[in-house]
């Protein structure tokens, strides 16, 4: 298929941006929509222009680092997936695409389609961990039971993958599902009580501080979530922040 | 120079609690004045960083990727093993030793397998204080799996992404630590050399991927936990940025290579299908626990079926070679990693391989789906369950146990597998070679350490499933933060390493000048034309199957190729800011380099055994005709490679391997 590509380019983030207009042809339904723009850079490269600089690596939809807004939707028009799992069976011959990068005011565009999304790292060193150093002589694995509900429930919110679509997609740029994810998975264990309530004001006073806005329950986080995060995750952090107030 | 293992003398399993004893300590308060530089922040890295900053030294990480998280650990999926007995099948310490080194086809060294054995099972424990949210049983315990090459269930999991959940338990460590300012963290810097003063490790040149600026770090020792080198072959499960620089910068600064034609060819991968294709998936081997591995027995179904007159459902059972299952009675689909591979390349190669290309066989879960049901249509006292409720049933289990593994076939392939089987071919996967390290991890230079993927000891000439994640754990939790101590304990009076030297000056303009050559050369071919083309020679030549002559040309071919891209690279854009396509040249030109000495350690080495299979040393007769055949008497050594300019010039300095502990046999899965 033949496609236009409508593409956010910036040289870095002191210079303005602006969108420019690409033409690929020949575009096979069963590429990746990274493929694609390879492609796309593989023309650009042998042209001797720049290619489109855009984040990416494991290509299989699990490290978090691939974060295009294209037509208007975090990770393209599927779900369940990011970017780098979108095929271009999902296009088809002569579609205009249009490719911003995530944006909110806390994610500072790096260069072209590349973001900065290290406020989330700021999140979770306020509190996004268990306080147990390695020694080797831990308790037995097996000593405390977990019921099956409850692991899985914390692995539900543990498999985030820290992309950011969340943030992107939220018109308020709110991080909740984000931070609700973490705070969800120690809350849900035996071995995260001790530090819940610490936790879980800590890292709502960084996630307000890097500037991501407030919940106001639109749902699109966890529609465009490509891990199927629920915005019960939401709830308990504020269930979570709420105790731990008022105790 | 010797190689000198340094393994501990005494029982095997005394080695190490031995060796703990006697070892040289760093007073608490003299390690808050020792920098210890850790490169990579996968599983190795980060629990290695992680666990350092505890131990009270300063250390800075690096990572190329924008978090420590995303690393390619994270895209484990499988699951750890660990000798933990809870299903009291039989397993030990030992047990879990002797498979890894008969997995590792008797070409690992037996003290730091054992080693790793040892400390599995307290891997567990630190994950689960971590809140890693391991899969468990309805009674609340933890929950196991199986995984090839073994014959008990000692694999731990969590969903199909546990290299994920191990890896965020590693990053919330080192968030811990990041936060208390013990790891100073740089992300999007890429190592591109390593400073050495006095012999000894004393710092790393970096560039900042961002503004291109280029950086110099001093410590006191530097570790190297880069991960493995599987994209010298293009095409891989890689993640597209994992690269071997840090470890050829090494090597080409007196850090031995060892054993780099041991290389992981996975067989359930999703097969390939252009030649625009990027990277490749990897689908785990737990979905053989439950998938059966079949071809079509006449050649007349495999015709009907690449052009779509049949469906692989339209197959009755006895038109159907589940040929593992004939090969391998004994192991069936759970055969080790090469071995299935190799299998699922005899066939296709005999023509029977059922995609378009010939590159593919099926992995069937019908009858899982079927047995499934019927189990739980009894737990749920169903009677006279119809078929198609059987089947709801069935499919259930198998998507709770799968489920992300499905989706993700499904959104590639554009097939639900849970009505059709799957199509699997092997790809590049792992890499058990890697910088040659002692029983101390460290290398062949002073303060130099290796851990993870990127080191060669422990996994032989193939590595068994969910033993990755164990290793990378291990070493960076459990061993590098004792073996590093016992070195650094001599630098307590050392004081802060200086950046403004002449050995600083060295290395800095070096890397300079090699990003000058790249943005200035101005060719007319792209990183990506090169490297492709050295992926197709190591494919074709070096792959699955090697000969003397195809690797006689690849080196050939390999050099001719490193040649033309010195003259021809083309790289756009500038030094001084953010630049994938000169980080990509970099990288590329170390793995021509690298692609070569791996031609030339797979000549060298004139036998087959585990990922390395020589075509012309195979059984010839008896009951394992057909099978790989390894020799011992001339080759139970590991080569290490030393750097000598030119890769076709590398020296070889062979570590003998003994085996006290373990006899030698012929891995046999029959």
């Amino acid at each position: 298929m033949n496609l236009t590509l409508k593409i956010w380019r910036q040289k870095d983030s002191d210079t303005k941006g602006q969108m420019v207009d690409y033409k690929v042809t020949d575009i096979s339904e069963h590429m990746s929509f990274l493929e694609m723009m390879d492609v796309l850079n593989e023309q650009l490269v042998n042209a001797g222009e720049e290619p489109v600089a855009f984040d990416h690596d494991c290509r299989e939809g699990i490290c978090g680092m691939c974060s295009m807004y294209i037509n208007g939707e975090a990770h393209g028009p599927d779900r369940g997936i990011t970017t780098c799992q979108l095929h271009m069976r999902m296009f088809k011959d002569g579609d205009t695409i249009t490719i911003e990068p995530f944006r909110a005011a806390a994610f500072p565009v790096i260069k072209d389609l590349v973001v900065d999304r290290t406020a989330f790292e700021r999140i979770q060193q306020a509190g996004g961990y268990i306080s147990v150093n390695t020694s080797g002589n831990t308790q037995d694995a097996n000593a405390i039971p977990i019921s099956k509900h409850a692991a899985d429930e914390a692995m539900d919110a543990a498999t985030c993958i820290g992309c950011g679509a969340c943030v992107a997609t939220c018109k308020n740029s709110s991080a909740m599902l984000f931070v609700g994810a973490k705070v969800s998975q120690y809350a849900l264990l035996p071995q995260g009580q001790v530090e819940a309530a610490d936790r879980v004001k800590n890292m709502v006073a960084q996630m307000d501080l890097e500037g991501f806005g407030n919940c106001t329950n639109t749902g699109a986080c966890e529609v465009e979530c490509p891990k199927g995060i629920s915005l019960d995750n939401i709830a308990r952090m504020n269930r979570e922040l709420m105790k731990a107030n008022i105790s | 120079m010797a190689l000198d293992s340094k393994v501990p003398k005494g029982p095997i399993k005394d080695k190490w609690t031995d060796y703990k004893n006697h070892i040289d300590l760093v007073n608490p308060a003299n390690k808050r004045h020792i920098d210890v530089i850790v490169v990579g922040t996968g599983l190795a890295g980060g629990s290695a960083a992680a666990t350092l900053a505890e131990l009270g030294y300063n250390v800075k990480a690096f990572a190329y990727q924008d978090s420590p998280r995303r690393a390619h650990s994270i895209a484990a999926q499988g699951g750890i093993n660990a000798a933990k007995n809870y299903q009291g099948d039989g397993d030990s310490t030992y047990r879990l030793f002797y498979d890894t080194v008969k997995g590792g086809d008797y070409r690992s060294r037996e003290a730091n397998v054992y080693r790793l054995a040892e400390v599995s099972a307290n891997i567990i424990d630190q994950c689960v204080a971590q809140g890693v949210p391991f899969a468990r049983d309805y009674g609340g315990l933890l929950d196991n799996r199986s995984f090839g090459g073994v014959l008990v269930s000692r694999t731990f999991y969590a969903k199909g992404q546990t290299g994920q959940q191990l890896l965020l338990g590693a990053y919330s460590a080192m968030n811990r630590q990041i936060a208390r300012g013990k790891i100073e963290m740089f992300n999007r810097h890429e190592m591109l050399d390593v400073v050495k003063v006095d012999g000894k490790a004393r710092g790393i040149i970096t560039r900042n991927l961002i503004t291109g600026e280029i950086e110099r770090h001093s410590a006191h020792a530097v570790v190297i936990a880069s991960g493995g080198y599987g994209n010298v072959y293009f095409l891989s499960t890689n993640a597209m940025g994992s690269n071997a620089t840090a470890a050829w910068k090494i090597h080409k600064k007196g850090a031995y290579f060892a054993n780099p034609c041991y290389t992981q060819i996975h067989p359930t991968c999703i097969p390939r299908s252009g030649d625009y294709q990027s990277k490749l998936t990897l689908m785990s081997e737990s979905l053989r626990n439950d998938g059966r591995i079949w071809v079509p027995k006449n050649m007349d179904d495999v015709k009907a079926i690449r052009e779509g007159r049949k469906k692989p459902t339209d197959l009755s059972e006895e038109e159907r070679d589940y040929y593992l299952e004939r090969r391998y009675p004994a192991f069936g689909n759970l055969v080790p990693r090469d071995v299935a591979s190799r299998a699922a390349k005899e066939r296709c190669d005999a023509g029977y391989g059922v995609n378009a290309t010939g590159e593919a066989v099926y992995l069937d879960f019908a009858s899982a789906i079927e047995r499934y049901g019927k189990e739980q249509a009894k737990i749920q006292n169903i009677e006279n369950a119809s078929e198609a409720k059987i089947y709801e049933l069935g499919q259930a289990i198998v998507e709770a146990k799968y489920g992300n593994l499905f989706q993700m076939y499904e959104k590639i392939v554009d097939e639900n597998p849970y009505k059709t089987p799957m199509m699997i071919y092997p790809a590049t996967h792992y890499t058990m070679g890697g910088v040659w390290v002692d029983y101390n991890l460290m290398t062949t230079v002073d303060g130099l350490y290796c851990i993870g993927e990127a080191n060669f000891s422990d996994h032989g000439a193939n590595r068994l499933g969910a033993s990755a994640l164990m290793q990378g754990l291990a070493d960076g939790y459990f061993v590098l933060p004792y073996t590093i101590g016992d070195y650094l304990s001599q630098d307590i009076r050392t004081g802060k390493i200086p950046t403004d030297t002449k050995e600083f000056d060295e290395a800095e303009k070096e890397v300079k000048d090699r990003i000058d050559f790249f943005i200035n050369n101005k060719g007319t071919k792209s990183v990506d034309h090169f490297h492709k083309r050295l992926g197709k020679v190591m494919w074709d030549k070096v792959g699955m199957a090697r000969n003397e002559k195809g690797l006689k040309e690849a080196m050939a071919e390999i050099k001719a190729i490193r040649e033309e891209f010195w003259k021809e690279v083309k790289v756009p854009g500038n030094a001084d800011e953010m630049n994938p396509e000169l980080e990509k040249a970099g990288r590329v030109a170390d793995f021509l380099e690298l692609g070569e000495l791996f031609a030339k350690d797979a000549l060298v080495r004139e036998e087959s055994c585990g990922g390395h299979f020589r075509e012309e040393s195979v059984e010839l007769d008896g009951p394992q005709k057909g099978e790989a055949k390894r020799n011992d008497k001339d080759f139970a050594f590991v080569s290490a490679w030393e750097y000598k300019g030119e890769p076709a010039d590398a020296v070889l300095h062979k570590e003998e391997l003994e085996f006290n502990d373990i006899e030698l046999k012929q891995r046999s899965y029959k």
